[in-house]
């Protein structure tokens, strides 16, 4: 694979990222700390003809973000914590009407304004379910400045396939992090693009949601001579309202399945170390970088743990979870939350006596932390 | 002969919800003509609307046709107006959509100038949700969430507009469609953001319990509160106190349209010219 060197912050990177994946709109609002991707995609979306607008607020964001992707584009936003509550309603509709969207939250302290600069992934289980109702999300975490790239390049590319928002999880540490990044050349990235379908039939023989019980809707982009309705409520095979008992039921069992029957498309980690670990540490994000570390001092030390981490998060890589679970008695799971992501190891486990190592004062874990937590498991 | 709707609607969608006696019927036929006699092709045409009573008229006009969340027509449409500068966007709210929980939407939109016509249908109620005082309704009627009488102040929609920069500002009334019909055209052709307040009815959830039983009482009252702009500007403050000035009330050709100020953005990061600066502008601060 040809690579290329870039050295810069997770939160450019993610920037540049969503421009090289074909992102001709950005629709947002400064929410520390993830100003910075807006603050980059302002200056490298109108030089290839595209749109960055701040909007009034965080709402109004993601709005003018669905409504871009209505027309057809792949669209951007990007936020922190405060800003993922208020998108919240929105995300729904996206979820609900099928409008693919990249959204980048740059997790902080929280709840409420919470620590506005300093670290947290305190956004775990918002990012499963931020919005009211039944859907399946989807949503990864960048474990390294590469990722910050790679992850929103696959994030549009996802997005488009499974037509609904795809939020990609950084951390404050990890989006402000400066350094060298080995990422795909941009002729890989855009080879690698696939654009959401499109239905090239006559109008009269296109009905947008009318699909496989495990597929999503195929929305042609607005003002294309195929009209048709976009809508939150319960709607039929063209989108329009309804509350007829089988379609309302087979609308909403379809936006999981779509996903659910499909996992294997979007499941994504990395093992570190796992041949032969006796202790399993499962962190993801910044957090990773410390596990890495902290592994490589308790193998000195004659202890041989290894590292599981989620990339994508939701769904959750239950299955290769429950793999190693079933065989590694002691199971640690490291984040920056009280035990957010360590419950969703519980259920993949179906074990209760699964440790943890959790923080939550706006510091970043150190290594030297999980080294003392695995020594006195 | 007869203007034929058909083409312009869904028909499979009639009946609408609206109750007998609406006035958004006749809000969305006076539409349907505008967009005839503009010649505009259906495919070109966008309508977003909100929640409420006011939120249907997208799904039964044959356009392409967004349903989006409380309040949020106007962020939506930016963002398909942005992405598809050429085609033409239309958003319907009503007034709590509008001036309540979308409020701070239509402030920057009128600021920002993207050519869209936002249609208020006021109807001085919640009228979906049986009868929640909205920002239009008058201090002193009754209304289910203050059956004591309303005590709220009220928001005029158009001042509203006027003082947020819309650069097209006009009110008219359902009782007269062919005067509506005629000012939507201008709304719609007006290159920027036009703000178009229609009066309309809701003699079911507003009306029957503010002495207004009928469509017909509940009519009569608006015809009561409004008057001709030329009319409205030769009264003294007093006289104008209680009454809606009808027209256009503003239009300013001068101001640029956000879409085509972007291309300047565009240029700039593109090469084609040097940074933007204050002497861009007439207006410095």
């Amino acid at each position: 694979m040809a690579t290329r060197e870039i050295i810069s912050t997770g939160n450019e990177l993610a920037a540049i990222a969503a421009v090289d994946a074909g992102c001709m709109f950005f629709g947002g609002y400064p929410l520390t700390p993830s100003s910075e991707v807006m603050h980059v995609v302002s200056d490298l979306l109108p030089a290839v003809g595209g749109v960055a607008i701040q909007m009034e607020d965080e709402i109004g964001g993601i709005c003018a973000v669905i409504g871009a992707a209505m027309v057809g584009q792949r669209a951007l936003t990007a936020t922190s914590g405060p800003g993922m509550s208020l998108k919240a309603e929105q995300l729904g509709l996206a979820q609900m009407a099928e409008v693919p969207l990249v959204c980048v939250n740059v997790m902080r302290g929280g709840p409420s304004t919470g620590l506005p600069t300093r670290v947290s992934q305190g956004d775990i289980l918002q990012s499963k379910n931020p919005s009211h109702g039944d859907y399946k999300s989807i949503t990864f975490a960048a474990g390294s400045l590469a990722e910050c790239y790679t992850e929103v390049v696959r994030a549009f590319n996802t997005a488009d396939r499974f037509m609904q928002p795809v939020i990609v999880l950084l951390d404050e540490t990890i989006g402000h992090m400066h350094g060298k990044a080995v990422l795909p050349t941009i002729e890989e990235v855009k080879a690698g693009i696939v654009p959401r379908k499109v239905f090239e039939g006559p109008a009269e023989e296109y009905f947008p949601y009318q699909c496989e019980h495990d597929e999503p809707a195929v929305l042609n982009p607005m003002y294309t001579g195929y009209r048709y309705h976009f809508t939150g409520l319960h709607h039929d095979k063209n989108g329009f309202p309804t509350e007829e008992i089988e379609t309302c039921r087979k609308l909403i069992q379809r936006l999981e399945d779509k996903v659910a029957l499909h996992e294997d498309e979007v499941e994504s980690y990395e093992e570190f170390m796992m041949d032969d670990a006796e202790i399993m540490i499962v962190a993801y994000g910044a957090v990773s970088l410390a596990a890495k570390e902290a592994i490589r001092h308790l193998r000195a030390d004659g202890i041989k743990a290894g590292l599981f981490r989620p990339i994508t998060i939701w769904p959750s890589p239950a299955k290769k979870i429950k793999e190693h679970t079933d065989k590694i008695e002691k199971v640690v799971v490291v984040e920056l939350n009280i035990g957010q992501y360590h419950s969703e190891i519980q259920r993949a486990a179906a074990r209760l006596d699964i440790d943890g190592l959790f923080k939550v004062n706006g510091r970043p874990l150190s290594p030297h932390e999980i080294v003392s937590k695995v020594k006195e498991l | 002969m007869a203007f034929n709707y058909d083409k312009y609607l869904r028909l499979e969608k009639m009946p609408t919800l609206w109750c007998w006696g609406c006035g958004d019927g006749v809000i969305l036929k006076a539409f349907i003509r505008a967009i005839d006699k503009m010649g505009i092709s259906q495919d070109d045409v966008c309508v977003v609307s909100g929640i409420g009573c006011s939120g249907r008229f997208s799904s039964y006009v044959d356009f392409n046709t967004v349903h989006t969340t409380h309040g949020r027509t106007i962020a939506y449409a930016t963002g398909i107006k942005l992405a598809q500068p050429d085609k033409m966007v239309v958003c319907v709210a009503g007034d709590g959509d509008a001036l309540a929980i979308g409020g701070n939407h239509t402030i920057h939109g009128c600021r920002r100038n993207i050519d869209m016509t936002m249609i208020v249908i006021n109807n001085f109620i919640y009228g979906l949700t049986n009868s929640q005082t909205s920002p239009t309704t008058p201090q002193g009627m009754w209304t289910v969430s203050q059956k004591a009488g309303n005590i709220d102040p009220t928001f005029d929609t158009c001042d509203l507009a006027i003082a947020s920069g819309a650069s097209f500002v006009a009110r008219e009334t359902m009782l007269e469609p062919k005067k509506l019909e005629k000012i939507l055209i201008k709304a719609m052709e007006h290159k920027g953001f036009s703000m178009m307040e229609v009066l309309s009815n809701c003699h079911i959830n507003l009306g029957r319990k503010n002495k207004m039983v009928s469509a017909m009482e509940n009519l009569e009252w608006i015809d009561s509160i409004t008057v001709s702009k030329k009319k409205y500007d030769a009264m003294t403050e007093e006289e104008q106190l209680n009454l809606f000035p009808l027209g256009v009330l503003k239009q300013n050709l001068e101001v640029r349209e956000y879409c085509d100020m972007y291309k300047d953005i565009q240029d700039v990061h593109q090469g084609k010219r040097g940074k933007i600066t204050q002497d861009d502008f007439k207006k410095k601060i």
